[in-house]
């Protein structure tokens, strides 16, 4: 029951940001379904105890290659699939908590959640740069061979 | 190469293109790339654009002026960007000449929204209930979720239009979501408010922005990422000051 709540909740959630940053409206479902590609990717690895940064590496990677290749598909520049597909793994909860711990006047505990923020979004970075890297090559191999 | 008042028509319509893109928040690169490429492919081949976060700058050459042009917002509009593409690749494929890109680049700067504001909202309030889940909150606190988040994005547009300031903006959204969620489980409507806060507050969390401030940086682009990232930080600060009054009261 578990995993058909978080199907359907990423999609929605990611569906909702696409409209929400005016994604064209006949991309809006597979931008959520990218989504759900992405969260799936997360949440299967922390299930498998890997840690949120690997987990966020990964996430980010598939939804850069999905995104790659709606946009040759729709002839859409790719940032229209991918802005809204890494967003449920984006660390905004430990920046919450980061905040919440200044307020609460525990600057160390607040400097160790920020930090992990700055991790976790580095990696998802990392991810969207080393499918970016991929897709280039893939791109170059194929226009050699014409 | 053509008549010096066709050339300023011609220069007029990358600089468009390069401005709007950059108010939708096209990467730095696409938008230096989309101008080159237009202008490339009007026989300009030593044409060079150079695009920050708040400027464009273009030249078309030696014996043309360099134009600048200011770019005073930036929000995420990824409709338009999609649109400005399309007109990019038939320019550069002389499926369209500069006159009627010129044109169909002003419509694009008149028009409004792709998503209405009423289901901009629906949508926020949407994405706000889903992300309890996401983050594993119990199914107790969608609603009060759904509710914040519709409630907090009303006021996100509300103030931005009535003062054209988005900081103040979020921070007075991020104070309505987190009084909102504070109020709720105080009268017993939620359990728990801190994910009530943090899925209320996801439509309005610059993840998007910080990490599209750094793919600038790690392409090279300095000065865009630099102040796209201040931009970012300066909205995560906001929102968090928010929430941090409003938590405050509690």
């Amino acid at each position: 029951m578990d995993w058909i709540y978080q199907i359907i909740c990423s999609f929605l959630a990611t569906l909702g940001l696409a409209a929400v940053f005016q994604a064209p409206r006949k991309a809006l479902v597979s931008c959520g379904l990218v989504g759900v590609l992405g969260w799936m990717v997360y949440y299967i690895l922390t299930l498998q105890q890997v840690d949120a940064v690997p987990a966020s590496f990964f996430g980010s990677f598939a939804v850069a290659i999905a995104a790659h290749m709606l946009a040759r598909w729709y002839k859409m520049p790719m940032i229209v699939f991918s802005v809204a597909g890494i967003i449920p793994f984006v660390p905004g909860g430990m920046a919450y908590e980061a905040m919440r711990a200044i307020v609460g006047y525990e600057y160390i505990l607040s400097l160790q959640y920020a930090t992990r923020t700055g991790i976790i979004t580095g990696s998802i970075v990392m991810g969207f740069v080393t499918a970016e890297v991929l897709a280039n090559a893939v791109n170059r191999v194929r226009s050699a061979r014409i | 190469m053509s008549s010096p008042q066709n050339q300023r028509l011609e220069i007029e319509c990358f600089l468009l293109a390069g401005k709007l893109l950059m108010q939708s928040g096209a990467e730095t690169f696409r938008v230096e790339d989309t101008m080159r490429r237009m202008a490339i492919s009007q026989g300009y081949t030593d044409a060079v654009s150079y695009a920050t976060a708040t400027g464009v700058f273009f030249s078309a050459g030696h014996d043309t002026p360099t134009r600048i042009v200011h770019v005073t917002s930036r929000s995420f509009h990824l409709d338009k960007i999609s649109r400005i593409n399309d007109i990019s690749r038939k320019l550069t494929s002389h499926q369209l000449t500069v006159e009627e890109a010129y044109e169909a680049l002003l419509r694009i700067e008149a028009s409004g929204q792709a998503v209405r504001p009423a289901m901009q909202i629906f949508f926020a309030a949407m994405a706000s209930g889903s992300f309890v889940l996401l983050f594993q909150g119990g199914l107790n606190d969608i609603p009060v979720a759904v509710f914040a988040g519709g409630f907090g994005y009303i006021f996100l547009l509300l103030v931005q239009q009535a003062t054209k300031i988005k900081f103040f903006a979020e921070f007075i959204s991020s104070l309505v979501i987190g009084c909102t969620a504070a109020a709720a489980v105080h009268f017993g409507l939620g359990i728990e408010t801190d994910k009530i806060i943090i899925s209320a507050v996801m439509p309005l969390v610059p993840g998007v922005a910080i990490t599209n401030a750094l793919r600038d940086l790690i392409a090279g682009h300095m000065v865009s990422g630099v102040s796209k990232g201040i931009e970012a930080f300066l909205t995560a600060l906001c929102i968090g000051s928010g929430i941090a009054v409003a938590l405050s009261f509690m």
